[in-house]
């Protein structure tokens, strides 16, 4: 069953279309990759489904609901939850606060307690960094922090937003084990990268996006292999 | 000593002001010249209630429920339609609020003004000074209420969303956090704080008129600039350093004539070395 569709989802800067009527879908238990260039709309995708930027028209359905009417703070506690492009951690607020920020649908304070501890098991630096001001961490950790918020509101749909980008390659096999882990634990993922090797290899399907529009779309491995996709994306 | 004090007083009172300009400033990203104007409501809410038979108490209570109403009722119809429109139209009309409330009040009041008298304290004797009750009653209850709003603006839950919607309003969304409800908190607050100072200015100038909230409404947009607009602690450090230097200009009588020019001059000379003001923080550019 589909967990998240999209369909004909059109999005528009002024007069520019930055999204040309987009379908696609994520199903219960699976990892979706969006992949495409700078400029091809991956962002836009994920902002629109929040309810960051308005849509112009099209549905978005969420565990079957359509959500394009919903205010987008109330999706949060519907399951969802992004990992913003640029990571967007609050750089004024320290560790713990970002991280009680990120269950701000809960109001048990006990829950976000342990919850807390949690997310700094999974990410010990984090733990190590409590009460350091966000905006003094590295990349990597600033990454790690946005996942961890992100993580602190029990989603059953995780989006993430590029969480590769600007990140070195031992730190990007990291950021990847986690997501890997993480939907291990039964979370649906939706992934936009730019690095689509990456992103592919943990994928179970995957959609391209090119300038507004989705060009191809298949099983990850079949797209790992597709001679288009390895001259475009993989560098091949 | 009784100068320092008064200007401590007078402080408070801009400071008060001060962080509804700030916060809302900080967390809406918009100048509110309507802002000052509460002050005014503030004060006609008390000459009403007064007028009408009431007691000292349900007249400052009728005050802070009046601005707060008005602030909420203001940022609803008049900026939240506005809310991603270009910032120069929100300061038009931002200035048309300000004009409009002056005209209201002048329509049902009058130009002249009314005198309002809440209670006269008289001073007391302090180490051979003497100090007015009022202004050492203002200097008290305006540190209480800013200490309070630290608290607050730390440690609740609120104001940690008030604090994340000042930074980045987007990732505030994808925290869940509803920042329609969070500007409109931001506003009850600072008009709140705008009542108190209207409570504390008729303490001291018992005389109410519809352009009653320009001039403060001015020296403190003042302050929270020279403080750093946007900043918290800022805007009451602002506030108290203007009133002091307020008070010692008026008290030195070569300088008196010149003291909102010297107010003025000041600010100047803090943006020259300063611009972003003495606790201002530079926005950092986003990836």
């Amino acid at each position: 069953m589909a967990l998240l569709e999209v369909k004909n989802l059109e999005v528009c800067y002024g007069v520019i279309r930055a999204l040309k009527g987009i379908s696609f879908e994520v199903n219960q238990g699976e990892i979706v990759s969006l992949i495409g260039a700078n400029g091809a709309g991956k962002t836009t995708t994920m902002q629109s489904i929040m309810g960051l930027i308005p849509i112009k028209s099209g549905t978005v359905t969420y565990d079957g609901q359509v959500i394009n009417k919903i205010p987008g703070h109330k999706l949060v506690s519907l399951g969802m939850s992004q990992v913003p492009e640029g990571r967007r951690v609050f750089q004024e607020l320290t560790v713990y606060e970002n991280l009680v920020l990120g269950a701000y649908a809960q109001k048990d304070k006990k829950k976000i307690k342990d919850d807390i501890e949690e997310i700094c098991t999974r990410f010990p630096r984090l733990g190590d960094r409590r009460k350091q001001i966000a905006g003094t961490l590295s990349g990597g950790e600033q990454q790690m922090l946005a996942m961890g918020r992100a993580m602190m509101s029990h989603p059953k749909l995780l989006m993430l937003d590029e969480p590769s980008m600007g990140l070195s390659p031992l730190l990007v096999d990291q950021v990847f084990e986690i997501i890997k882990d993480y939907h291990k634990s039964g979370v649906t993922i939706l992934l936009v990268e730019q690095n689509a090797k990456k992103a592919l290899s943990i994928s179970d399907r995957a959609y391209v996006l090119e300038t507004g529009a989705i060009t191809m779309e298949g099983k990850a491995d079949e797209l790992l292999n597709d001679e288009n996709v390895k001259k475009a994306y993989l560098g091949e | 000593m009784s100068t320092v004090l008064d200007g401590l007083s007078l402080g408070a009172i801009y400071a008060l002001i001060a962080l509804g300009y700030t916060m809302v400033y900080g967390i809406a990203k918009m100048l509110n010249f309507a802002h000052g104007d509460i002050i005014m409501v503030g004060a006609y809410a008390i000459f009403v209630t007064l007028a009408a038979g009431g007691h000292v108490g349900i007249a400052l209570l009728v005050a802070v429920l009046m601005c707060v109403v008005f602030g909420i009722v203001i940022e609803k119809v008049a900026y939240r339609p506005l809310r991603g429109a270009s910032p120069l139209a929100v300061l038009i009309t931002a200035i048309g609020v300000s004009y409009l409330l002056q005209s209201v009040a002048q329509i049902i009041f009058g130009a002249k003004a009314q005198t309002v008298s809440i209670v006269s304290f008289g001073t007391v004797k302090i180490a051979s000074a003497e100090i007015s009750v009022s202004s050492l009653i203002t200097l008290v209850v305006g540190a209480v209420i800013m200490a309070a709003l630290t608290l607050f603006v730390k440690n609740t839950r609120t104001g940690r969303a008030m604090l994340a919607v000042s930074e980045d309003r987007g990732a505030a969304q994808l925290m869940g956090i509803n920042v329609n409800r969070i500007i409109m908190i931001t506003f009850a607050i600072g008009s709140a704080l705008a009542a108190f100072a209207s409570i504390f200015y008729l303490m001291q100038i018992p005389s109410t008129e519809p352009t009653l909230g320009s001039m403060p409404g001015i020296k403190a947009f003042t302050a929270a600039v020279i403080g750093g607009i946007g900043s918290i602690p800022g805007a009451m450090i602002g506030g108290v350093l203007l009133g002091v230097i307020e008070k010692i200009c008026l008290s030195v009588p070569v300088l008196a004539p010149y003291t909102t020019a010297v107010e003025f001059a000041m600010l100047i000379l803090i943006l020259l070395v300063r611009p972003i003001g003495l606790l201002g923080k530079k926005r950092r550019e986003k990836v």
